[in-house]
């Protein structure tokens, strides 16, 4: 089950528009989704670690050395909107 | 003054501030945080980046070690635990100077926590200021709101991305909400920026952006629970940090005093007008769904490493202000001017190494010396007088060639010529005596005068014509003849005896 | 073998060449390199019309790269120069538009290489094309393409599987002699074995993710689709390797080399109780029970074993996919490439509006469930107990092996579906990778071989090994592929002329 507000909440958090009919399919969706997961919130796995990290690896750094990166051009040539080296974005506030 | 608390506007009920400091650490390190290009400022846009710091799809970011040690650095001096296992998390918000949508980040296993950094205030109290935790994250890119008339968001037509600076690394620093006034503040961040300083870690330099300073503020009458804290942003410089804290402990205590509620927000303090306003947009509150990061491995530093690293750092002001106090017999207030400022330590320490008197050093340096680079504007690694220098010309007052106030004037013609002292007395006609009668006369009274020296000399002791000199040239403020001194005083001592 | 209705030339027949034949061909000279190609894209000219894997076929590129092959003396090539290769369209390859199958990186022209592209332009293979897949990867019928429908080869009407289904069918089409797929929670073992091909998911960390689309981090791997395990172990040997740009790779302790063995004495087989149950359809279940037999006929041991938890690695796995997805897919905004939104007013419409109409429905619904496991509120109740589900699969999977020294399945519980049958209803698609998701929960390698047809339709075998044991496991597949291998003419060999 979830409500109306937490779809449109969820979406404004995830940067997603959805008209008034995908809305309600989205819904009624997450809504099954989400019973079909809560089967987990049954289990008492109070005694385990979440696996946060799929191998078993530590400490894995890198030295402190540059690496020659893109061109201006390479950097910025699949961008929609560029202006003077920089990416274009619409008015934020 | 600076412990008491803030009184109201109104002045009918006692107010208290309690801020806590959020800072940012600009590390300089060669590369960024999680890739391998280079950490530069002020170069053409996005010209030192590549996909990873672009945030291009399948890439993948890798941990810079040099980072990790400056930041285990600066742990290490605030005294903070460093954790046994620290890992990144990734802190999701969309913004356009963040690449991927999401920042690199620590959130409940930082690098380091529970440390303090002793505050030393102006009425000379010292008050500990605890460090809630360190850590790790990287920087975002720069934005440039065009279109407008302030450059500022609001208004702006549209805006522009350089990501020169994204992933550079960054160390977060947080205090406790131990600070209660403005002026505690700015002592803090100022103390906390020299040490950082000494670590070489950061340039720290708040104009360029290598420091950053953020506060959560609230009041409340003294005695009751902490009130709604807002977050102020943009304090680029120490004053208008204090100028901001201000302004927001006044807004919020006349707000209070109206009746009025606090909003939990972030407020932006406006150096133009003094004032702070609300930042908010029509954006929601930041939920950051904070997980941890599956493409980082975890970080654990053994023992070896933390003591390693503890092992390398500078002495800290706090404990190098004892060792000078103590080892110098030096008043308290010299001792944390000296501190302090590291590079004058040194200088300190060289000049007092050289004369073998710590008082007479210390008073030139904290004096005349510090007055100098005071006027010139400079700083002590660009002075023209080294303190070889400094010692040889205090070591000509020490053995009376030059008077006191003579040393004053030769030192000016020192700063400015950058010619040594023994130069300068020759030079300047503070010059040497080469009258053969009159050096005669001198000498021949010194010999008489020391019958014992005299005779040692006689007898094969070759040093004892030092003393014999140096007599001669305390009588003659060194201006006499050192070639002709040398014969007169063979001359009447006579030849070495067997 | 069947006519082809092509130019006559010297250009050979490619259908049923595994790489390793395109191998022997180019070394005994008996075909140049772009004989090889031209051969090649003239397959896929005759029967992709109709298959559809392809998205994008580089003809220029790849008969350009198959020329400088041939200017090089036969005695100067590495051995796999001049071999084709198709590849699914999530890696970046520097200088070739990269979709993901979505609209929005339609146009997208990554400026570098992943890591295992790298490595395959120095061997010197021949990029072909990319191939179709779901949408970022998510899905299991390739039908979430934004851009076109791939068909199962054996059965037009039907799905080829997925996400890797365009790589599948390419292979089992054989519009390329291999290909590279990825595999997060089946998406190179379910389509293999709808498709009637060899998939492999090598162990997590075994290949470098740079440059590998990121759809679930701590899930997803690169791995072979092949005709034979043969072919899988030799492009396993190409790819794996710890990459410095990828914290998380490790590599394989050694090369696989050629996986040759021929009997099973002594190997422990364990059947995944779980997996043979009610969800698996009668004719799998048939195939499944005679690969069992065959095993035994070659001297191995099969024995049922329970894993409990294996039954909550959909929920576990349709937790944390989509949390990682949904943070992996955010840097599609339309800032720095890919699809924007024209003539916004303001940022926020221009984030929204761009997302979605770039993303398709089911990106869009495993964002919103992502971002909700995660929000403020539910992240220890969803994400984190779906992480604590995963150590308990784990740990299931750990006390198996204590006594086994492989576990097998059916790979698939149905064969390949109608194209539609399962579009309407999200959960009944996610139950198509029953038993391939726990397998990435647990980082574990899988491989699925064609174990034989049910109504026509290829049925797959599944085999699981422990970490890192990838030599010993593609040996044990080899040598149940051996005896299970019916000569079978592939589909589409005919074409209409």
């Amino acid at each position: 089950m979830i409500s109306r507000q937490e779809v449109e909440h969820v979406a404004r958090l995830a940067r997603l528009h959805f008209d008034e009919e995908e809305l309600a399919r989205l819904q009624q969706e997450l809504g099954q989704i989400i019973d079909y997961v809560q089967q987990l919130a049954e289990l008492d796995l109070s005694g385990l670690e979440p696996t946060s990290h799929a191998v078993p690896l530590k400490n894995v750094l890198r030295a402190d050395e540059p690496v020659d990166g893109l061109s201006q051009a390479d950097a910025t040539g699949n961008g929609p909107d560029v202006e003077r080296g920089q990416f274009v974005v619409p008015r934020i506030g | 003054m600076s412990n008491s608390p803030v009184t109201g506007t109104t002045g009918s009920s006692e107010w208290e501030a309690v801020i806590g400091l959020e800072i940012h650490v600009q590390l300089n390190t060669r590369t960024k945080m999680f890739c391998g290009c280079r950490v530069t400022f002020g170069e053409p846009p996005n010209t030192h980046v590549c996909p990873v710091c672009l945030g291009h799809p399948g890439v993948l970011p890798v941990t810079n070690e040099k980072a990790v040690e400056y930041a285990a650095r600066i742990a290490l001096a605030l005294d903070c635990r460093i954790a046994d296992r620290t890992i990144f998390h990734r802190k999701n918000y969309f913004y356009p100077d963040l690449p991927k949508a999401y920042q690199i980040s620590q959130y409940d296993l930082p690098l380091g926590i529970g440390g303090h950094l002793d505050v030393e205030l102006e009425d000379g109290a010292v008050m500990r200021v605890g460090i809630t935790r360190v850590h790790m994250e990287e920087d975002a890119g720069k934005l440039i709101h065009a279109g407008g008339a302030s450059g500022r968001i609001d208004g702006a037509d549209y805006s522009l991305v350089d990501f020169n600076r994204g992933g550079t690394p960054l160390v977060e620093i947080v205090s406790e909400p131990d600070i209660t006034t403005p002026d505690q503040a700015r002592a803090f961040l100022t103390q906390l920026r020299s040490l950082v300083e000494q670590l070489a870690v950061s340039d720290v330099n708040m104009e360029e952006g290598s420091l950053r300073c953020d506060a959560n503020v609230s009041v409340r009458h003294p005695g009751e629970p902490f009130g709604t804290k807002t977050e102020l942003k943009n304090m680029n410089s120490f004053r208008f940090l204090h100028r901001g804290l201000e302004a927001e402990i006044e807004r919020q205590i006349a707000s209070l005093e109206a009746g009025e509620r606090i909003v939990q927000e972030t407020v932006h303090f406006d150096p133009a007008t003094g004032m702070v306003s609300s930042l908010r947009s029509k954006e929601e509150a930041h939920d950051y769904r904070y997980f941890p990061e599956p493409d980082l491995t975890p970080i654990e530093l053994d023992e070896a490493y933390v003591e390693r690293v503890r092992g390398d750092l500078p002495e800290l002001p706090a404990a190098r202000k004892e060792r000078l106090a103590d080892q110098y017999s030096l008043p308290p207030k010299d001792a944390a001017l000296l501190a302090e400022n590291k590079p004058l330590g040194d200088y300190f320490e060289a000049v007092a190494a050289a004369t073998g008197d710590a008082r007479v050093s210390a008073n030139w340096v904290l004096g005349d010396f510090s007055a100098f680079l005071n006027t010139a504007g400079i700083e002590v690694g660009a002075s023209p007088v080294g303190a070889a220098a400094l010692a040889e010309m205090l070591g000509l007052v020490a053995d009376g060639t030059l008077s006191g106030k003579m040393a004053k004037e030769v030192f000016e013609v020192m700063t400015t010529t950058g010619k040594s002292a023994m130069e300068i007395v020759a030079e300047k006609g503070m010059g040497q005596i080469s009258d053969a009668g009159e050096l005669d006369a001198i000498v021949a009274r010194i010999v008489s005068a020391n019958p014992g020296p005299a005779e040692e000399f006689r007898y094969g002791r070759d040093r004892v014509l030092g003393f014999f000199v140096g007599q001669v040239m305390k009588e003659t403020r060194g201006q006499a003849n050192p070639q002709m001194v040398n014969d007169l005083l063979r001359k009447h001592l006579g030849a070495h005896g067997e | 073998m069947g006519t082809r209705a092509s130019r006559a030339s010297s250009n050979p027949d490619v259908t049923g060449l595994t790489a390793h034949g395109c191998r022997d061909l180019l070394a005994g000279g008996e075909v140049s390199a772009v004989e090889l190609t031209r051969a090649y894209l003239d397959r896929i000219g005759a029967v992709d019309g109709e298959v559809r894997s392809y998205l994008l076929v580089d003809e220029a590129g790849a008969l350009a790269a198959a020329a400088a092959v041939d200017a090089k003396p036969r005695s100067q090539r590495l051995p796999w120069e001049g071999v084709p290769i198709g590849l699914k369209d999530i890696f970046c390859v520097k200088g070739m538009e990269t979709t993901c199958a979505s609209r929005i990186l339609k146009g997208y022209i990554p400026p570098y290489d992943a890591t295992v592209i790298a490595k395959l332009r120095a061997a010197g293979l021949v990029f072909l094309g990319k191939l179709n897949m779901d949408e970022f990867a998510m899905g299991s019928s390739t039908e979430n393409s934004a851009f076109q429908i791939t068909r199962n080869p054996w059965d037009l009407n039907r799905v080829p599987g997925g996400s890797s289904g365009g790589s599948a069918a390419c292979v089992a089409a054989t519009e390329a002699p291999w290909a590279l797929g990825t595999d997060t929670g089946g998406s190179i073992r379910q389509p293999a074995s709808l498709c009637g091909v060899v998939g492999l998911k090598p162990t997590y960390g075994a290949v470098s993710r740079y440059g590998l689309v990121a759809f679930a981090s701590s899930l997803d791997q690169i791995g072979p689709i092949t005709r034979d395990v043969k072919d899988a172990a030799a492009l396993l040997d190409l790819i794996a390797g710890r990459d410095p740009r990828d914290s998380t790779s490790i590599g394989l302790p050694e090369p696989v080399g050629f996986p040759e063995r021929s009997s099973l004495e002594g190997v422990r087989f364990g059947v995944i109780k779980e997996f043979v149950g009610d969800a698996c359809e009668a004719g799998v279940r048939d195939v499944f029970d005679g690969a069992v037999d065959a095993i035994g006929a070659l001297g191995g041991v099969c024995e049922e074993v329970s894993l409990p938890s294996v039954e909550r690695g959909i929920a576990a796995y349709y937790l944390i996919a989509p949390s990682e997805a949904s943070s992996n897919l955010a840097r599609f905004d339309g800032v720095r490439y890919g699809h924007r939104h024209s003539h916004s007013e303001d940022l926020y419409e221009m984030y929204t509006r761009t997302r979605s109409e770039g993303f398709g429905s089911e990106v869009k619904r495993r964002i919103m469930i992502g971002t909700y496991a995660l929000s403020a509120g539910y992240y220890d109740a969803y994400y984190a107990q779906a992480q604590r589900t995963r150590t308990l699969i784990i740990q299931d999977f750990a006390r198996a092996f204590d006594h086994f020294d492989f576990l097998i399945s059916p790979t698939s519980p149905t064969v390949a579906f109608k194209i539609g049958e399962r579009t309407a209803d999200p959960l009944a698609m996610y139950v198509s990778d029953l038993c391939t998701i726990p397998v990435n929960l647990a980082a574990l390698p899988g491989i699925s071989i064609p174990g034989g047809f049910s109504a026509g339709m290829p049925v797959g075998v599944q085999i699981i090994g422990p970490h890192f044991s990838e030599r010993g496991m593609l040996g044990a597949a080899h040598a149940l592929e051996k005896k299970l291998r019916v000569d079978v003419v592939p589909p589409l060999a005919e074409v209409a002329g």
